[in-house]
This record gives structure tokens, C-alpha cells and sequence, in this order.
């Protein structure tokens, strides 16, 4: 049954909220703007396939921005480029949504193009409409990367030089090259007749999401009558003549027909199910928070090294067994790029009460695995504080008069003991054992979550209680 | 109010939502569509049906950008009054 009357498509809100002006029926394309026409061949698209109740709609940034204000859709605007990427996350949460990315040639073909390559590339069961004017529209004609040789913008005043700015990108053909796509087609908004086939092919890169065919993305030619500076129906024909030279028309890939539907499967695990599969010790235990002389109380810690020496892993074990002991507690790491070599190190809060930052810059307590950190941060402790340093890998001393110092062999235990990385976890029963601040029961059950190998973690029981021991026959009782 | 049926095709452009643009105009193949020469509110000459010769194509309707500004009723559509005027 033929439709007897063409009017606006229900998948548009009846008014839009964008300005508090009484113009509430316009939306803010101006004269003459392809956006209007994509529009409404998507809502007409969603209307007739009855799918804008589980539609979710992603704008952009550019000109259509605000395409959350006209279509009756669930919207997401996401930030410039990652539209594919916030699509993506949409529909693996909710595969059964329809989820279409609208992009213009700026955020799309520029800032966004590894989003939307890898979105292709994985095959994501998306739609996308790449509305390609050959200029930043938005901003004011500045050129994009689809603009043509010797095309004059703003930044170009000269006309686009290949050998200064390179060739215009064509998405349709590098999207049309990878494996996954299921459907890429560039059409144009020239006259009746390639709208008429722009329209299809909307309907067709929507249709093949519901029939979870895979990833389909069409390219529209659309004219920017303000940003090229032309009269909306002289911009046609410049799209015409200009545009489609460079980048032709026509079905780039369809392989809808070959294709087998296929629908993600909705991963929501359970609690349990999430315990399960992270190997979580759920065990709710604690202990009892021990007494302490005023000076170690809330310590600040600062725990240094070189990358490789466990630093990170000695300030989360300290920040874990500080948990365990129901304490407020806080680790930030900060680390170079290397896994081993490089400097690292990490902040630590064990406190009574709620903590206000993470971040330690005058420490309590600095424990210094390599002579470049006690050099480093020496200064910064705070009066009265402590020092504790490897003193087999530190040959000088620290030259503050005013702190606590623990000098302790650590890495040379560690040795004794069979490894040399256990010398971190020397350092943490030092520390227990010296202020007393932790009970080494605390560290043992520590030890069976912050040690991810099982294996390990008898070596790791010797170096607490070595270095426990060590902590408590050096102790200072003022 | 008494239903009537649409003996012939018509076209409707709303005055206070066209742009100017002239898609339409440019787009219509019998050629009914013109500008008018007044203003609308925001200063466009806005296209308006000539009265005689729409043939319910359609093609307008695609051309123009505009959600609301041109509604094209074919023959055949059944309709309550004022609607179509």
C-alpha cells in the first residue's frame, strides 16, 4: 500500500529544545545543508522499519552536533573522532539496539580515522553515515582531509597543494578494502536521482544491522552552500562536477548476500561469576590495628627504586595489609615506561581517617631501594620521619641528622633466601617489624593476593619473616 | 467533520519553516513550485506551490532539507476538512 502523504518522519521530535527562542519547528542547518536531507532519509528509514524505540543515535562534533535534539532516538554525543568507539561500547552492551554513527569528513576522516578503521576492521554490527563536504564546515571552511586539489578554503587561500597537504583521503575505498566490512557505498546529493539512491542506501546500511549483518558505511557527497560560499543549488552542481571526479560513485562493497547473521552475545556476568573469573579471594578478613608509638601513626609513604626491584608491588602490599588492618588507605603509582631499568615509585597512605589526596610530596616514611632515590627524596621527609634504605645497594648514607634511618641489606637477604626479587617483601616485614605497625599475620594474608603465583608465595612468607625479624631487632624506643 | 478523499495531488510548504534554499524549486519536474516575493519572519523568500500541475511525485519532499516545510499529499489520501488547503 503506497504512502498517500510525505510528511515529517514520527523518528523526529515534534519540537526542538535546542534554543529557548519560539523557533522550536527548524532545525539550525542553514539553507540548503545535505544534513537536512541524511536526516530525513534516516528518520523516514526508522520509522518504516519501526526501530526507533531501541535505536541509539551518536552526533558527532561538527555541524550535526546537535542531532540529539531531532531525532526521537536514544542519543549519545560523543567527543570529536570517537563516535565508531562509543558506538561500539553501545552496542556490545546492548546488541539489540540499533546503534548508527553519523560522522562528517572532519571528525570522521580526521581526527577520527583510526576509531573508525578498527570499528570496520572488527566488523562491529554498526551503521555508519559519513557526510563528506570536502570542508570543516562548521568551523568555517577550513580544509579537511577530503579536500580537493587546488580547492581554496580558508587555510588553503591558495588551493590545496599535494605536496604541502597531500591528497584527499577516500573512505569508501581504504573501508572497502579490509575483511570485515559488509557494505560500503558512496552516493551524493546531486538531483532526484542520486537522491533516490542516497535514500536507499540509508535504508539498506540500516536494514543490515537489524538483520545483524555486520559493519555497513555510506559516504554522502553533501553540499556545504555556506562553507563554499555558494548558492544551495549552484553547490549541487559543484558537487557534480567537482566532487564525484575525485570521488566516484557507486556500491565500493555489498557482501550482504554471502554473509551469515550474527549476533554478539550480551557478556553480563554476575558478582560470583566475576569473582570466578578474576580468581578473587573473597575471604572478608581483618585484624586488629596495632598500637603504635604517635610517629608512625597515618604514615605518608614514598616507597622508590628501579623498575624491576617490585616497588609498586611493595607500596600495594603495604596499602593492602593497611586495608586488612581497617585502615583508610590510598597507592599511587608513577612510573616510567620501561618494565624493567627506570625509575619507579609510588605513594602510599595508611590513615585513620578519609584521605584528601594521594599524592605524598613530603613523606613519613621513604623507603629507598637504589642510591638515586634516597638522593632524590631524602630532603623531602618530614621531620622526625623515617628512612628505611637497602644498604647492600647504597653504598652512602643518608645525611639528614633529624629522621629515623633503617638500614637494612635487603637485596643481599633476598639472595641468602634464593631470590633476589623477594627483597621488596624484606622490606615490607622490616617495616612491619620495626614501627610495629603491622601484625605479620596481616602480611601473610597479604601476601595471598598481592602474590599472583602461587608458587611464590612460600619464598615470599621467608622474606616477611626475615625481614620482620630484622625490623624488630633494630627497633628504637624512645 | 466530514472525510473527504484527495482528488488530485497537493503540495503544502509552510511558509515560516522554509529556508529559501530552492531545492524544491530546482527539484520539482512539472516546475509548480516558485518564490514568493514576500518575506517570511526570518527574511527568506520561501517557496510556495503555484496551485495547479503537482503530479504527488514527491520528489520535493526529498529535496528539501527541511523536517516540517514541505508536505506532499497524493491522490487517494483520505483527509478530515481543513486539513488540505
Amino acid at each position: 500500500m503506497a504512502n498517500k502523504v510525505l510528511r515529517k518522519p514520527k523518528s523526529f521530535y515534534d519540537i526542538y529544545e535546542r534554543n529557548p527562542s519560539s523557533d522550536k519547528k527548524m532545525p539550525h542547518y542553514c539553507p540548503g545543508c545535505g544534513h537536512g536531507n541524511v536526516h530525513k532519509f534516516i528518520a523516514e528509514a526508522l520509522d518504516d522499519f519501526n526501530v526507533a524505540d531501541r535505536t541509539v543515535f551518536i552526533s558527532p562534533v561538527g555541524c550535526s552536533v546537535f542531532a540529539y535534539y531531532y531525532f526521537d532516538t536514544g542519543n549519545i554525543q560523543a567527543a570529536h573522532g570517537r563516535a565508531p568507539a562509543v558506538a561500539t561500547g553501545i552496542k556490545r552492551a546492548h546488541p539489540e539496539s540499533i546503534v548508527i554513527s553519523y560522522q562528517g569528513d572532519g571528525d570522521l576522516a580526521a581526527i577520527g580515522t583510526a576509531e573508525i578503521l578498527h570499528a570496520a576492521n572488527r566488523g562491529e554490527n554498526l551503521t555508519v553515515f559519513f557526510i563528506n563536504n570536502a570542508i570543516y564546515g562548521m568551523t568555517g571552511g577550513q580544509m579537511a582531509p577530503t579536500t580537493l586539489i587546488n580547492q581554496r578554503t580558508t587555510t588553503t587561500p591558495r588551493g590545496r597543494n599535494p605536496h604541502n597537504e597531500g591528497y584527499p583521503v577516500k573512505i569508501a575505498e581504504l573501508i572497502s578494502q579490509l575483511e570485515a566490512p559488509v557494505y560500503v557505498e558512496r552516493v551524493a546529493l546531486i538531483d532526484n536521482k542520486h537522491r533516490a539512491k542516497a535514500r536507499l542506501a540509508v535504508r539498506k546500511a540500516i536494514k543490515n544491522q537489524i538483520d545483524n549483518l555486520g559493519f555497513s558505511l555510506v559516504e554522502i557527497l553533501s553540499a556545504c552552500p555556506s562553507g563554499w560560499k555558494m548558492d544551495p543549488v549552484d553547490s549541487l552542481k559543484w558537487i557534480e562536477e567537482a566532487m564525484v571526479r575525485i570521488f566516484p560513485l557507486g556500491v565500493y562493497k555489498d557482501i550482504t548476500k554471502e554473509v551469515e547473521p550474527y549476533q554478539i552475545k550480551k557478556f553480563k556476568p554476575s558478582a560470583e561469576e566475576i569473582v570466578e573469573l578474576l580468581q578473587l579471594n573473597t575471604e572478608t578478613k581483618s585484624f586488629e590495628r596495632q598500637p603504635v608509638p604517635e610517629r608512625y601513626r597515618n604514615p605518608e609513604i614514598k616507597v622508590a627504586g628501579f623498575g624491576g626491584q617490585g616497588i609498586l608491588l611493595l607500596g600495594a602490599a603495604m596499602a593492602q595489609s593497611g586495608m586488612l588492618q581497617d585502615y583508610y588507605v590510598s597507592w599511587l603509582p608513577s612510573y616510567g615506561p620501561e618494565m624493567r631499568g627506570g625509575t619507579a615509585n609510588c605513594h602510599v597512605n595508611i590513615r585513620e581517617i578519609e584521605i584528601g589526596s594521594p599524592v605524598v610530596s613530603d613523606p613519613s616514611v621513604l623507603i629507598a631501594m637504589n642510591r638515586p632515590s634516597l638522593e632524590k627524596f631524602e630532603h623531602d621527609v618530614q621531620e622526625g620521619g623515617l628512612i628505611i634504605y637497602d644498604s647492600s645497594l647504597v653504598e652512602v648514607q643518608p645525611t639528614r641528622t633529624d629522621v629515623e634511618v633503617l638500614a637494612i641489606p635487603a637485596t643481599k637477604m633476598a639472595d641468602e633466601l634464593g631470590n633476589t626479587r623477594i627483597a621488596n617483601m624484606i622490606v615490607l616485614g622490616a617495616f612491619a617489624g620495626y614501627t610495629g605497625f603491622f601484625a605479620i599475620e596481616t602480611l601473610f594474608e597479604t601476601l595471598k593476593t598481592a602474590i599472583k603465583r602461587k608458587k611464590l608465595i612460600d619464598i615470599n612468607r621467608k622474606a616477611v619473616e626475615a625481614g620482620y625479624k630484622f625490623g624488630m631487632e633494630h627497633r628504637v624506643r624512645k | 467533520m466530514e472525510k473527504r478523499i484527495l482528488d488530485k495531488p497537493f503540495v503544502k510548504v509552510e511558509p515560516e519553516l522554509c529556508k529559501g534554499c530552492g531545492l524544491c524549486i530546482d527539484a520539482c519536474p512539472p516546475q509548480v513550485l516558485k518564490f514568493h516575493s514576500k518575506f517570511n519572519s526570518k527574511g527568506y523568500h520561501y517557496a510556495f506551490y503555484i496551485g495547479d500541475g503537482c503530479t504527488g511525485c514527491g520528489v520535493c519532499f526529498y529535496a528539501c532539507p527541511e523536517p516540517e516545510a514541505i508536505v506532499v499529499y497524493k491522490k487517494g489520501y483520505e483527509y478530515l476538512g481543513e486539513e488540505v488547503a
